[in-house]
């Protein structure tokens, strides 16, 4: 069973987690607080940016409609590695928040082996043992938090290539690169399954509630240390409610 | 000398699709020529007097360049942004206890495969000419400095201040309009050469025949590297068996794959396999749907379905 792991906005007394507001009404759960959302949005904006500055030097052949809107090529390329810089800190602290829920388990093992029917949606809903992450989610996290690391390193010595000298340069760029791909790849994946791939998911990152349902649904384990009450449990007396009519 | 392909484009940095303008003719003489140009560089009878370097500095319009001595002939230690040719010099022992001068006059070589054009990510900074010259057009220059880790002779250069690159043109202003480039123009021990590639391998082959045959230098050659095609400067050295003694001139020139194999083939193979996640997710919801919050209202039976999964 995961356990809940230290978690910076786990803890309200946390002079971050003061600031800003999140409302939970009746029949929601608190998901991430004001200080997650923040950073959230700062690396998501800053991501964009160098996503799209990026591939317009990436693949000019194709990408070149991106420059101009950051100014020109020459802009882009200035700025390219300052929406990168952006991008890594605002990640870096959100890696610092959430490090501790993101420590792989034993059940992110168990459901990476059951990937297949996650994503046939097999079982109505996730297993008992799926906690505030699963392990996709999981997956992707420290795959941005070793992406970032290759990003830094890789365009430090792109931005001060006569200090590095040509073939560092040479392999940095394709380092950056593939990098680059696995991201753009996942954030495909990201978008579909926190909007259209999975309804109610966005709404944890706007307000920073989920419904119960959603809870019970998506991260069981998590529903049961929030309400103290077991999934299967709870779907079935809904499911009661809703053929009764009384809701 | 006439050229009908002085400012024909050959090649274009970063360009989707043909060279506009690509083959045109201008058919105003009835001269044909399908030749590169050429500069011959004999580095046996340079004798380090630098007139090139200040021809170069004085016809391209220079800001002053402070020179810097360290205890040798050579100007500067290397080229800059706006000191485009330097003379390279090495003091050498051989084994049999004589020892040499080297004078190189290091430059763009213009190379027939130009590295830093294939680096190049911004359309139309670097240009290739039918003629065999590379030129930088810096209004298009975004500033990225790929290009000098594409070029295997360390020759463009950055200025920081305006975040372009520059490097030698091989005068193509000068070469446009009919004349040799200011260096070939200065040079007054008749060392540097400049025609057509032909001519010039003609007269640097004849020249290291004569250098082996009767100056004694056994291993004299000429440097024209084929690891990039070939270059449109091209030397005659006293040991063209090792061409890094003069100023590190490299015996084997190359292009960092990453350039070349990673820029044309696995970039374009790559962002499709990153586009696939999108197809890949478009696909999960028009086949398997959305996996909504449960319980849901009962599924309708919809007419000649078959299997409904209810809980979805």
């Amino acid at each position: 069973m995961a356990t809940r792991a230290p978690n910076l906005t786990n803890k309200p007394d946390h002079w971050l987690n003061r600031k800003g507001l999140t409302v939970v009404y009746k029949g929601e759960l608190l998901r991430h607080r004001a200080y997650t959302r923040f950073l959230h949005w700062m690396y998501g904006i800053f991501f964009f940016l160098a996503l799209l500055s990026g591939f317009g030097i990436y693949m000019p052949w194709i990408f070149r409609w991106f420059t101009p809107l950051f100014g020109g090529g020459a802009t882009t390329r200035m700025l390219h590695p300052w929406f990168g810089i952006g991008f890594c800190f605002f990640f870096g602290l959100q890696a610092l928040n959430w490090a501790g829920v993101m420590t792989w388990t034993e059940a992110d093992t168990r459901w990476m082996k059951r990937i297949k029917a996650y994503i046939t949606h097999r079982d109505t809903i996730e297993p008992p043992d799926v906690g505030f992450f699963n392990a996709g989610q999981k997956g992707q996290f420290w795959e941005i938090v070793f992406g970032c690391i290759a990003f830094v390193i890789t365009g430090v010595i792109m931005w001060f290539p006569e200090i590095f000298g040509r073939w560092l340069v040479a392999i940095s760029y394709v380092i950056h690169d593939i990098s680059a791909l696995i991201m753009l790849a996942g954030i495909f994946i990201h978008i579909y399954l926190s909007t259209i791939g999975e309804p109610g998911t966005m709404q944890s990152m706007t307000r920073g509630t989920v419904s119960e349902a959603w809870a019970w649904t998506h991260h069981p384990a998590w529903y049961k240390e929030e309400t103290g009450r077991d999934s299967q449990q709870a779907l079935e007396e809904a499911r009661k409610q809703m053929e009764s009519g009384n809701p | 000398m006439s050229d009908r392909k002085t400012l024909q484009v050959q090649k274009i940095s970063g360009h989707a699709g043909p060279v506009p303008g690509k083959g045109t003719q201008r058919a105003t003489t009835g001269v044909k020529n399908d030749d590169t140009l050429c500069k011959l560089i004999d580095t046996t009878t340079c004798i380090g007097c630098k007139a090139c370097e200040v021809a170069c500095v004085e016809w391209n319009d220079m800001p002053f360049q402070p020179t810097m001595f360290d205890n040798t002939y050579q100007t500067m230690p290397d080229t800059h942004w706006n000191y485009w040719n330097l003379i390279k010099f090495d003091e050498v022992s051989n084994s049999d206890g004589s020892f040499q001068w080297l004078m190189r006059k290091h430059q763009c070589m213009h190379c027939a495969d130009p590295g830093c054009l294939a680096a190049c990510p911004a359309d139309g900074a670097i240009v290739q000419y039918e003629n065999g010259i590379v030129d930088f057009q810096q209004e298009n220059c975004i500033g990225c400095q790929f290009c000098t880790s594409g070029c295997p002779f360390n020759v463009p250069k950055f200025n920081p201040e305006t975040k372009k690159v520059y490097k030698c043109t091989l005068c193509s202003d000068r070469v446009g309009q009919g004349l040799e480039p200011a260096c070939i123009k200065a040079c007054p021990t008749g060392c540097l050469h400049f025609g057509t590639k032909t001519d010039m391998l003609m007269l640097a082959n004849s020249r290291a025949k004569q250098l082996q045959d009767h100056a004694g230098f056994k291993d004299a050659g000429v440097y024209d590297p084929q690891s990039i095609g070939g270059t449109s400067v091209v030397y005659v050295l006293h040991d063209a068996k090792n061409p890094e003694k003069y100023g590190g001139l490299p015996s084997n020139p190359i292009i960092p794959p990453s350039f070349t194999i990673w820029k044309n083939w696995f970039k374009p193979l790559g962002l499709i396999g990153s586009m696939m996640a999108f197809a890949g997710v478009i696909l999960h919801y028009v086949t398997e749907g959305p996996r909504r919050t449960q319980p849901q209202p009962p599924v309708k039976q919809v007419d000649g379905g078959e299997e409904v999964r209810k809980e979805n």
